[in-house]
């Protein structure tokens, strides 16, 4: 019995790795973080009616009903009508699709990017970090729906160009985390050892350093979803971001929305509901999975 | 602390010239010019010829290198030029429109304040209680729905409830204060309860950090007023972060209210900013950028100097 113990408690250890570690990891953010975990619950919801909309949705999105205009909300249509008849529930179901292809989308492009110029910029040093800052700080003194609107102009509107004219302001924003967690990072010995076995600059950045700014990407990722998905809505309600009749949350809150609210406020109402839930989810969960990841900012 | 004042005035040189090159040169990328559209509506007279009038007039044909420096020296003798839609001068344009968009942000600030500090105080004081999440979830839900959005159902709520409309036409401050209040105090709310949430946070990690430091303990241990201590020991100390969120977002305020401004109907700085851009005014829009950009680096510039005075060994490194 004695030597038994121990036996068994090395078997128990391989079990403790892989995907059950996942699991367990997973299991301990819901218990640790209810609050996170009701979070990435209504952002699974979200992503997963996005992608079944077309199942989902009781109504084509973009048919016209001109005998149901300006519906109340019924067991026909449970969230009413707009102002050309068309299905608010429907409209707001496929609009989840447009919020997080371009939520994901931006947060992706905007935090990846940005770290890679971060980290470099840290490792690089010298006159090359200081030009980098330079051009960040330039771009950080637009404030991001400005630069967003010069971008748009350009480019056009529609769901591609949104999701650049949204990114590009996010990149400055990355970079600045990205950079100050890699300036600690550019000093550990294995970067040194790295650069002492010869190995490349893009070598050392892709596969030693940027690994190690995980944690702070990540972050950066979550918080940056919501962000987007707000910037989309405001581009999209002045008319410059998403275009009819592609269904998007800020887009169904233009014209009509405003002109009969007081005859039909569950068309300004019910979008802006679904705006501000998929934003508070993703901030709850990003908030909840900050402080998982880096217990040094968790009272912020 | 002279030193340190010239460098930073110094910085901010070569950040405004490339705030400058970037929307100089990104304007003359977005496609079609101003002399277009203006002759879009009557396009069977719109012969080369006219039009090429009309951009001479407006120094279009020159070079592009020359209409940055023409630009550039204008700004250096602080002459924007004039307005290429209207004709009227840049500064008569745009001054108007920053009263308004100035006042809106103080209104919005003084809200944002009012909400953060005490709900940040009270969430550390009482940090892991059901008060501490209710505030969590409060700032938290400010930063998700969208202001524009707020501002509708403010609208629609004053509307259904009180059937009262705050008034849609600007009235300057000093021509009906009531007036003026009616239709701000709703923007305000909706922008400043938004902004409110970073600054919760603030307040309420500032607090709990200088909750722990020994001063604290030592105050309490001597037997002092908690109230005092609260409020000249531990908030005083926990200010600092807080001022700095509060003053860039307020530099952020100035210019970046685009959406807002259209759902109250306000013709404030981010209004002319879109209409700028939709008429390819150029002259406009680069001033109007420079002018937030400016906002922006200066209030940074301030809260840098802040610190620098109120701790010296930042002005050393």
């Amino acid at each position: 019995m004695a030597i038994g113990r121990p036996v068994e408690a090395a078997a128990e250890i391989p079990e403790t790795t892989g995907r059950r570690r996942w699991i367990a990891a997973v299991g301990e953010f819901c218990r640790k973080r209810p609050l996170g975990a009701i979070g990435a619950a209504v952002v699974i919801l979200n992503i997963v009616v996005g992608i079944g909309a077309n199942v989902i949705a009781p109504y084509d999105p973009v048919a016209t009903d001109y005998g149901a205009m300006l519906a109340r909300p019924s067991t026909g249509h449970w969230l009413g009508t707009d102002a050309f008849g068309r299905d608010v529930l429907s409209r707001i179901i496929y609009g989840s699709r447009t919020a997080m292809l371009v939520g994901f989308a931006c947060a992706f492009f905007g935090a990846t990017i940005g770290a890679v110029i971060g980290v470099a910029s840290a490792y690089f040093a010298g006159k090359i970090d200081l030009l980098v800052q330079r051009v960040m700080d330039i771009f950080l003194a637009f404030p991001l729906i400005i630069l967003a609107l010069a971008v748009v102009s350009i480019l056009g509107t529609g769901i591609g160009n949104v999701i650049v004219a949204i990114a590009i302001p996010m990149i400055p924003r990355a970079a600045l985390v990205a950079r100050s967690s890699a300036l600690a990072i550019r000093e550990m010995p294995y970067v040194d050892a790295a650069r002492a076995a010869g190995f490349r600059h893009r070598r050392i950045i892709v596969r030693h350093m940027l690994p190690n700014v995980m944690a702070p990407y990540l972050i950066m990722l979550t918080a940056f979803l919501g962000q987007a998905i707000l910037l989309e809505a405001s581009l999209s309600f002045l008319g410059l971001g998403v275009s009819e009749p592609t269904p998007a949350w800020g887009l169904m809150l233009r014209g009509a929305a405003v002109q009969f609210a007081e005859s039909a406020p569950w068309m300004a109402i019910f979008p802006g509901l679904a705006i501000s839930l998929a934003v508070f989810a993703f901030n709850l969960f990003g908030d909840s999975l900050r402080d998982a990841l880096d217990p040094r900012l968790r009272t912020q | 602390m002279g030193k340190y004042i010239v460098k930073r005035v110094l910085l901010m040189i070569p950040t405004l010239l490339g705030v400058a090159v970037i929307i100089f040169f990104l304007m003359r990328i977005v496609p079609g010019d101003i002399v277009e559209l203006r002759f879009a509506g009557e396009s069977a007279y719109a012969q080369k010829e006219n039009l090429d009038k009309e951009r001479a007039r407006l120094g279009l044909d020159k070079p592009i290198w020359h209409q940055f420096l023409s630009w550039m020296g204008g700004i250096v003798r602080l002459d924007f030029g004039t307005s290429m839609w209207t004709g009227a001068p840049i500064t008569e344009e745009i001054r108007l429109r920053f009263v308004l968009s100035l006042q809106l942000a103080i209104m919005a600030t003084i809200v944002a304040v009012a909400l953060a500090i005490p709900l940040g105080v009270i969430a550390a004081l009482r940090q892991d209680t059901w008060v501490d999440y209710a505030v969590r979830i409060l700032s938290i839900a400010g930063l998700a729905m969208p202001s524009f959005w707020l501002g509708i159902v403010f609208i629609l709520g004053l509307l259904i409830v009180f059937k009262w409309l705050p008034p849609m036409v600007y009235t300057p401050f000093w021509t009906d204060p009531v007036q003026n209040l009616a239709q701000l105090i709703w923007p305000a709310l909706a922008v400043g309860y938004r902004y409110s949430a970073v600054a919760t946070r603030m307040t309420r990690s500032a607090m709990l950090e200088v909750l722990r430091e020994d001063y604290i303990r030592t105050a309490r241990a001597k037997g002092l007023w908690e109230k005092l201590i609260l409020s000249r020991h531990a908030l005083k100390n926990a200010m600092l972060p807080v001022l700095t969120v509060i003053a860039l977002e307020f530099a952020f305020l100035i210019g970046g209210l685009v959406v807002t401004e259209q759902v109250f109907n306000l013709n404030g700085l981010g209004m002319l900013f879109v209409e700028s851009v939709a008429h390819r005014d150029y002259t406009l829009t680069q001033a109007l950028v420079m002018l937030v950009a400016f906002s922006f680096i200066f209030v940074n510039f301030l809260v840098d100097l802040a610190y620098a005075w109120l701790d010296p060994r930042i002005r050393f490194r």
